[in-house]
């Protein structure tokens, strides 16, 4: 009765008092399997932090008052070394470490051990978005799971190092180019959470953010259904638009005439475009369908030849909705 | 104290205007080209300042765009290279050369009673290196910025179209001036120790300098070798980290944290060896339990290069690598813990004076166990993965950089301020300032452990609205700790003109460069030494005179009479 008193006491002041979504003062809401753990963790070095930080903070201030200079008056005899005292605050913080250790790589091994049934989700990171490729074949821009079932994420980059962070999940793993890194979680609640990337990777890694929407039971089908035939259900410009907001053009290309990474895309169909080499050209369906497979072909006047290829990435019949979609940016008909 | 008075040991004091080091030898060139240890450091101590000012601008830059998620005061691009300049010039142009060679370079042959260091014109070369380097690496300002973040990972410091050649060989240069400073105070302390001066009785701050030396000497030559690959891939594109090329890019963080990690300590140990020199003169004690000190300097310098991977927990390097770093990790945290203690201990039963290198050195005790405990935390792998790149390990290694080894820092300047320049700073407004700079520290820093904690990814320019009020408190926080700064910059640029003159020894320390003058004599000292503890305090007594404290009995640490060596 009183441990479980003291241990109220203890987590209320160093404010790892849970909140019901298991956020409190230190952390962010536990919606993955491995929450609950990492945070016992958290919430045991910390008790054990504080511990000492208030051992060496009140002894100081104690000698200090204590042991303040007085005029005429000098040091106390005192012992200049103490074996046994010094062994013992050597031995006190190996155990305790060791104790972290163990606890912190027990946790590490059931974060990295995926369990074998689980749902796998391609993921792709480049400059400056992520895309979440389905078993189906569907590609998203957030990352839609189901609750309470594990998610395999087989991760890869198009160009340099980025980091796959959930910290509703605790998750976190480096994405490096030229080879495939693994991670799992299993949400435990519906809900919409962000998805960081945590390795700086230029100009716009900041915005490099996406949502993880986590399904109820039952709906995460449905979803995947209705959003994987988008192509057939939607207008060629609607799905252009999509496959823009998607696909991760709009990371780099504004739709209201403001330049980013990329030019504008307002009124681009038709437009007389000067190239970086000096020439100029007339933009058409050859020149978009060119500049979406081999972009470093014929780069627009004023921007640095940055932009990836879209070759084997978007489908002939995907390319034509963009198009689509470019050719209803006239400004007549002005975006959001 | 307008009259010179001659101290019982034959120093003359309390008349900066005489004959010394500051004005034996006048020009430009009479500093630029001299082998004097004591020059060489003060050229570095403003170097080094300069730096630190120029890193603290970009500090405060980056801060105020913060102020407000989306566009500030800079664009995104803009943001990217002031943290990274930041970065950069704090740890490679200040911190890393900050303590040893500004405060080591001027204090260590003194501390040894000795003339010089063992290599005096390679403490030359070293300071002109360091020079250079700083022209290659500022330069690259210039010719259009370094966007890369100070740790240069690839692929993106290779693909990148920022002047990042200009900046690598900067740090590559920086390197040599550093192994130059390190292998010059190995020698020094092996060869030029008074005698009576056993290892075991050597102050503790040399203990410090020593086991950096070692660092500095082993560690920095593969900074070079990864940063003359990193030249060699961008420039002549030989694939070894680019995974386009046929390179691994995770084989450059193993290179750099090689380094880069052991680097850490080339900051913190010295910062360690002046707490300990402080802590026991102003607590009026000997210091407790110096051999254990002495054992985990070498102990930390030791285990430092065996740590590196624990900056790669989730670059996918494999899960038993992982485990081995973890568990090597937390074997530093104990000889960390073994000095906080030992510092505690020697203020028990002491006779404690706060003064403002006192009032650094709890300040550092504060800070530093912050910093040192938060450690574990990131040292613990499946808490690691959540705090890994956050905020929380900004705030982390601030705390133990900043808080520990800029305070340290300070600490040793207000305390040996005296002995560079012969005057007293006003100790109100010294006060006024440490109090400020604590302050200030913790408002912008222990934030950044919140926000870390809760997710907030490191090196962002836009952030997510929950963090905006943790995000103006840091800036609010950090402009404190500018006004800090602003104010000491003040009171000490005001001692060195209208200071009141120095006793030779100001605070009562039992160390040898107390027995010069202040400032000291160009020849440092008239007589060789016959050193004796260190931290025998009670062989001093205060002389109202000169209000500087004196030997109770000068004869005992003089070895022969007239002419140095």
């Amino acid at each position: 009765m009183i441990a479980t008193g003291l241990l109220k006491l203890l987590t209320a002041v160093t404010g790892s008092l849970p909140d019901d979504d298991g956020s409190s003062f230190w952390m962010p809401p536990q919606v993955s399997t491995v929450a609950q753990g990492v945070d016992w963790l958290f919430n045991f070095i910390l008790a054990i932090s504080v511990f000492f930080f208030l051992l060496i903070v009140v002894a100081m201030v104690i000698f200090v008052i204590k042991y303040r200079y007085k005029e005429g008056q000098t040091a106390e005899e005192s012992p200049t070394h103490n074996m046994a005292l010094e062994l013992t605050w050597t031995v006190i913080p190996l155990i305790l470490v060791i104790a972290i250790f163990i606890f912190g790589f027990k946790g590490y091994l059931d974060m990295s051990t995926p369990p074998s049934n689980a749902y796998e989700v391609l993921v792709e990171g480049q400059k400056w978005n992520w895309s979440f490729t389905y078993p189906n074949g569907y590609i998203d821009s957030d990352l839609h799971v189901p609750v309470d079932r594990p998610i395999r994420l087989v991760m890869g980059s198009q160009d340099v190092i980025h980091s796959l962070y959930i910290p509703a999940f605790r998750v976190k793993m480096d994405v490096v180019p030229g080879r495939y890194a693994k991670a799992w979680f299993q949400a435990t609640k519906p809900g919409e959470y962000d998805l960081f990337c945590a390795e700086y990777c230029g100009t716009s890694h900041s915005d490099m953010i996406a949502h993880v929407i986590v399904h109820p039971v039952g709906e995460f089908e449905t979803w995947l259904e209705k959003a994987s035939n988008f192509l057939e259900t939607m207008t060629p410009v609607d799905a252009g638009r999509k496959l823009f907001q998607v696909r991760g053009c709009q990371q780099c290309h504004s739709t209201d005439g403001s330049a980013k990474t990329g030019p504008s895309l307002l009124g681009v169909f038709g437009r007389t475009q000067n190239l970086a080499d000096g020439s100029t050209i007339t933009v058409d369906e050859n020149y978009i369908r060119e500049s979406v497979l081999e972009p470093q072909a014929r780069v627009v006047a004023g921007f640095e030849p940055v932009m990836p290829t879209y070759q084997g990435r978007l489908s002939d019949p995907e390319i034509m909705a963009i198009i689509e979609y470019f050719k209803a940016l006239d400004g007549a008909s002005s975006e959001e | 104290m307008a009259v010179d008075t001659l101290a019982a040991d034959g120093a003359a004091v309390g008349n900066p205007n005489r004959a010394n080091y500051l004005n034996t030898g006048s020009g430009v060139l009479s500093w630029l080209f001299t082998l004097d240890h004591k020059r060489i450091g003060v050229m570095y101590l403003v170097a080094i300042t300069t730096s630190f000012f120029l890193g603290g601008v970009f500090a405060l830059l980056v801060r105020t765009e913060l102020l407000t998620s989306g566009p500030t005061i800079m664009t995104a691009d803009a943001y990217n290279k002031m943290f990274t300049l930041h970065g950069a010039v704090m740890i490679f142009l200040f911190i890393i050369p900050g303590i040893p060679a500004a405060l080591g370079n001027f204090v260590l042959p003194l501390m040894l009673g000795a003339k010089d260091v063992a290599l005096p014109r390679l403490n030359l070369t070293s300071f002109w290196f360091w020079m250079i380097g700083a022209v290659f690496a500022v330069s690259s300002i210039i010719i259009g910025a370094v966007d890369t973040g100070w740790t240069f990972y690839t692929p993106y410091s290779t693909t990148t179209g920022t002047a990042v050649i200009s900046m690598t060989l900067g740090v590559f240069i920086l390197g040599f001036s550093s192994i130059f400073t390190g292998l010059n105070f190995i020698v020094t302390i092996h060869k030029m120790r008074p005698e009576g001066m056993t290892w075991f009785k050597m102050p503790l701050f040399l203990w410090g300098l020593y086991s950096t030396a070692i660092i500095q000497v082993l560690a920095t030559p593969i900074l070079g070798i990864t940063l003359l690959l990193l030249v060699a891939e961008r420039a002549l594109g030989v694939g070894i980290f680019d995974p386009t090329l046929g390179g691994d890019p995770v084989l450059f963080q193993h290179f750099f944290w090689f380094y880069s990690h052991p680097a850490v300590y080339i900051m913190i140990l010295p910062a360690m060896g002046i707490i300990s020199e402080l802590v026991a003169v102003f607590s009026g004690k000997h210091i407790f339990g110096y051999k254990f000190i002495a054992w985990s300097s070498i102990a930390i310098a030791l285990l430092s290069f065996l740590v590196w991977g624990h900056h790669m927990f989730t670059s996918g390097q494999s899960g038993i690598t992982n485990m081995i770093f973890s568990a090597l990790t937390f074997s530093v945290a104990i000889p960390s813990a073994v000095k906080v203690f030992n510092w505690l201990s020697t203020m028990y039963k002491g006779s404690i004076r706060l003064l403002t290198p006192m009032l650094y050195v709890l300040s550092f005790l504060f800070l530093f166990a912050i910093g040192g405990l938060t450690g574990l935390f990131l040292g613990a792998l499946s808490v690691d993965i959540h705090l890994h790149d956050t905020y929380f390990v900004v705030a982390h290694f601030h705390y133990v950089m900043f808080g520990g080894t800029v305070i340290a820092f300070l600490g040793g300047l207000h305390y040996w301020w005296p002995k560079m320049f012969g005057r007293m700073y006003s100790e109100r407004w010294g006060q006024v300032s440490a109090l400020l700079i604590f302050v200030g520290f913790n408002l912008t820093f222990f934030t950044q452990f919140v926000m870390g904690s809760h997710g907030m990814p490191r090196r962002y320019y836009n952030y997510v609205e929950e963090f905006t009020t943790l995000h103006q408190a840091s800036t609010v926080g950090s402009y404190v700790l500018a006004l800090g700064f602003f104010i000491m910059a003040g009171y000490l640029i005001h001692s060195l003109f209208r200071g009141k003159p120095a006793p030779a020894n100001p605070w009562g320390s039992v160390t040898l460069e107390w027995e010069t003058s202040s400032p000291p004599v160009a020849h440092n000292f008239d007589h060789d030494f016959l050193a004796g503890d260190p931290y025998d305090l009670k062989s001093l007594k205060y002389d109202p005179a000169t209000q500087g404290w004196v030997r109770k009995d000068p004869q005992s640490i003089i070895l022969s009479e007239g002419g140095a060596h």
